[in-house]
């Protein structure tokens, strides 16, 4: 099945009358990592804000399997997982109250598949602590989480490594590489440099000029 | 770990009701509130400030008070509540919360709608109790005061889905409180203009039933229109983030 | 007519038919204008009860209307704006904001100095006087948001939201605020109630209006183009524009 899920074409961003990328076009192929790279405020999160449907700001076509990605935006939505620089966690909850939060539109998921995927990402035993008395790395942990149970094809991760210490990158970097072989598709942007086998590229700021 | 057996991920087909997943926002909501408590205090603690200014500033004299009570209450808990607003989706944007719900399988407007039910309940609804408190401190007679509250339970809801859309456009925005205020003191003039004057009607005797069942078109018309332009001003906001 | 529609949409096209209109409207509303003004401020007829004070209306009536049609043109603006995305919906939109502010409060501040010989006060809470105060607001808001969102796109977007609730938001306040004023102040005189208007008065009052109407189009070619220059500054037409001296 090499049939694309979701397809870039002639992507164009202006952001505060910066041109960030222009006739930018790619595919995004089941069973595939990609890296977006580029320099600080070359729109790397930008792009990905726009995959994910965040930033309506921007002129092209996105194809989300074949289809015009507006046609059926709920579809779309449903078998997309994004994760952005804010973990999207409440710090007045606990880790638990904030996994069923932020599954609850989405899908019905049982609170012993959560603490598991909480006991996957380390947290074993924080399940009832406020958020906020947690670390920064622990709390994008809990975000992470979310991986664990994760059954959308497409991923779009924002600097996914941030505060998460070896052990979890490592961690990570396995996950994405298992998730890829099991026909998933994932498109990160990061810091860290994250050499995987199979990696794919999308560069922004290169080759295009900014007049 | 996911279909570990079959080699590929199948798309999702299957959701979660709209209504379930907005009993989830709200339930979200309502329990972080009262995580912080001191924010549901607020509000209420301006609505009984505001409201004593004015003996204080013009006159406490009965007359005075008794005649200008309603509209004296009514304009502090629109800003009690406009005062509110700016946290309607405030904490939501910093956290990252905001856009997991944008980006949920749902149709927005609900969610918002959700959101907003829940800020009524934790702000419009305390008012609503606290304001027969308050109309024997001006003076007004039982009659009045049931009025008055009926009003308010009916109004104060459109403040709150008025309210959303502003709070969904200055979010982000430098300054956003004064802004917000801006752009919603005007549109609020409406259900001001109707909740007062059914209590002065009231008070000269006139039947209110008309009045009562105008401003509950208000409500149905915000209810059905004001969750569908939050939600595009708060694609618009976290577009621009 | 997708290409009709899409070429209005192009700011280029746009800049060329304003230049070769503008000198049209400008003649043709200085013209209205002054015949209109000149017509009714000297030669119409008394009014009967107010004497020559009425002669105001010249001026309060065209600002009001101007006033009032502004916003309804920045509605219907905001529709295209937020459906089809046309760049030069946003721009009219951002042009003709302060323009409709600065008519609002012209027509208030005309009610005002008509107010003082016929009631013998600046401000009476009369409900359309009250109802121009509340328009004024509106403008307010609309403009201080356009000027708070950095991103021009995105201020063009909320701004359309914004007018759109507004413009739902208008006759509900009109009927408020009539219904406000009859519980609170019943049968006061009301000021632009036109008494059964002779010819006379009525002929120059309709080419104010006309005349009024025509500047505001030339006003508004000013503005656009203008903004137009600042967003496209960029593009190859206006810097060749500009190398060629402007014409």
């Amino acid at each position: 099945m090499s049939e694309p899920l979701l397809q870039a074409i002639d992507l164009e961003c202006e952001r505060d009358e910066r041109l960030l990328f222009k006739n930018l076009s790619f595919s995004i192929l089941p069973g595939t990592l990609t890296r977006v790279e580029g320099a600080n405020g070359s729109g790397k999160t930008t792009l990905l804000r726009i995959l994910a449907g965040l930033n309506d700001a921007w002129t092209g076509q996105l194809l989300w399997c074949g289809k015009p990605r507006a046609y059926d935006r709920e579809s779309f939505h449903r078998n997309t997982l994004y994760l952005g620089h804010r973990p999207g966690i409440k710090p007045l909850l606990t880790p638990m109250e904030n996994l069923r939060a932020l599954m609850a539109g989405r899908r019905p998921v049982t609170d012993d598949v959560l603490q598991q995927a909480l006991e996957g990402t380390g947290l074993a035993g924080y399940g009832d602590v406020p958020c906020r008395n947690l670390s920064a790395g622990q709390q994008r942990r809990v975000a992470l989480a979310r991986l664990l149970i994760a059954d959308e094809p497409l991923w779009l991760l924002d600097e996914v490594f941030t505060a998460i210490d070896a052990e979890g990158v490592s961690a990570i970097e396995t996950l994405l590489q298992q998730r890829a072989a099991e026909g998933g598709a994932v498109l990160v942007t990061t810091h860290h440099d994250l050499q995987l086998p199979g990696m794919r590229r999308i560069v922004l700021g290169e080759g295009q000029s900014n007049e | 770990m996911s279909s570990a057996g079959g080699a590929l991920i199948k798309p999702v087909e299957q959701g979660v009701s709209p209504l379930s997943a907005m009993w989830a926002v709200f339930g979200r909501d309502v329990r972080v509130a009262f995580r912080q408590r001191q924010d549901l205090l607020n509000p209420l603690l301006f609505f009984v400030m505001v409201v004593s200014l004015f003996p204080l500033g013009v006159s406490p004299e009965v007359s005075f008070l008794q005649q200008s009570g309603a509209g004296i209450l009514w304009v502090a808990a629109l800003l009690a509540v406009l005062l509110s607003l700016d946290h309607l989706f405030r904490h939501d944007f910093d956290d990252g919360t905001l856009e997991q719900l944008v980006l949920q399988p749902q149709p927005l407007f609900l969610l918002v709608l959700a959101k907003t039910l829940a800020h009524w309940m934790l702000t419009g609804l305390p008012l609503v109790i606290l304001a027969p408190v308050l109309g024997v401190m001006v003076h007004l007679d039982g009659n009045s005061i049931a009025i008055l509250c009926l009003t308010l339970l009916i109004g104060t809801p459109v403040l709150s889905l008025i309210g959303s859309i502003g709070a969904a456009l200055t979010l982000g925005l430098r300054s956003a409180g004064v802004l917000l205020s801006l752009l919603i003191i005007p549109l609020y003039i409406p259900v001001l203009i109707f909740g007062t004057g059914t209590v002065a009607a009231a008070a000269e005797g006139a039947p209110v039933g008309g009045y009562l069942a105008l401003m509950g078109a208000f409500l149905v018309l915000a209810l059905t229109l004001a969750p569908f332009a939050s939600a595009a001003a708060l694609r618009i906001s976290l577009s621009n983030s | 007519m997708w290409q009709w529609f899409h070429k209005l949409g192009s700011p280029k096209w746009f800049f060329g038919i304003a230049t070769r209109f503008m000198p049209w409207l400008l003649a043709g509303g200085i013209l209205l204008l002054a015949a209109g003004l000149i017509w009714g401020l000297a030669f119409a007829p008394e009014d009967h009860r107010q004497g020559n004070s009425y002669r105001i209306i010249f001026i309060h009536v065209p600002s009001a209307f101007l006033a009032q049609s502004i916003y309804i043109s920045m509605a219907v603006a905001a529709v295209v704006t937020l459906v089809w995305r046309m760049k030069l919906a946003d721009v009219f939109v951002k042009a003709i904001a302060p323009v409709g502010l600065i008519f609002t409060f012209l027509s208030l501040f005309t009610g005002a100095v008509w107010g003082k010989p016929t009631w013998g006060t600046w401000w009476v809470w009369d409900a359309r006087l009250t109802s121009m105060l509340i328009l004024l607001f509106l403008y307010g808001g609309v403009i201080a948001l356009d000027r708070a969102i950095n991103d021009e796109k995105s201020a063009a977007r909320a701004v359309a939201v914004l007018v759109l609730v507004g413009v739902v938001n208008i006759p509900i306040i009109k009927y408020s605020v009539d219904w406000w004023n009859t519980l609170h102040q019943p049968a006061t005189f009301k000021l632009t109630e036109k008494p059964t208007m002779p010819m006379e008065m009525w002929l120059p009052l309709l080419l104010s209006v006309l005349g009024l109407y025509l500047l505001f189009g030339w006003l508004t070619c000013i503005r656009m183009k203008t903004e137009i220059l600042i967003r496209e500054q960029r593009t190859r037409w206006v810097r060749e524009l500009v190398m060629a001296g402007g014409k």
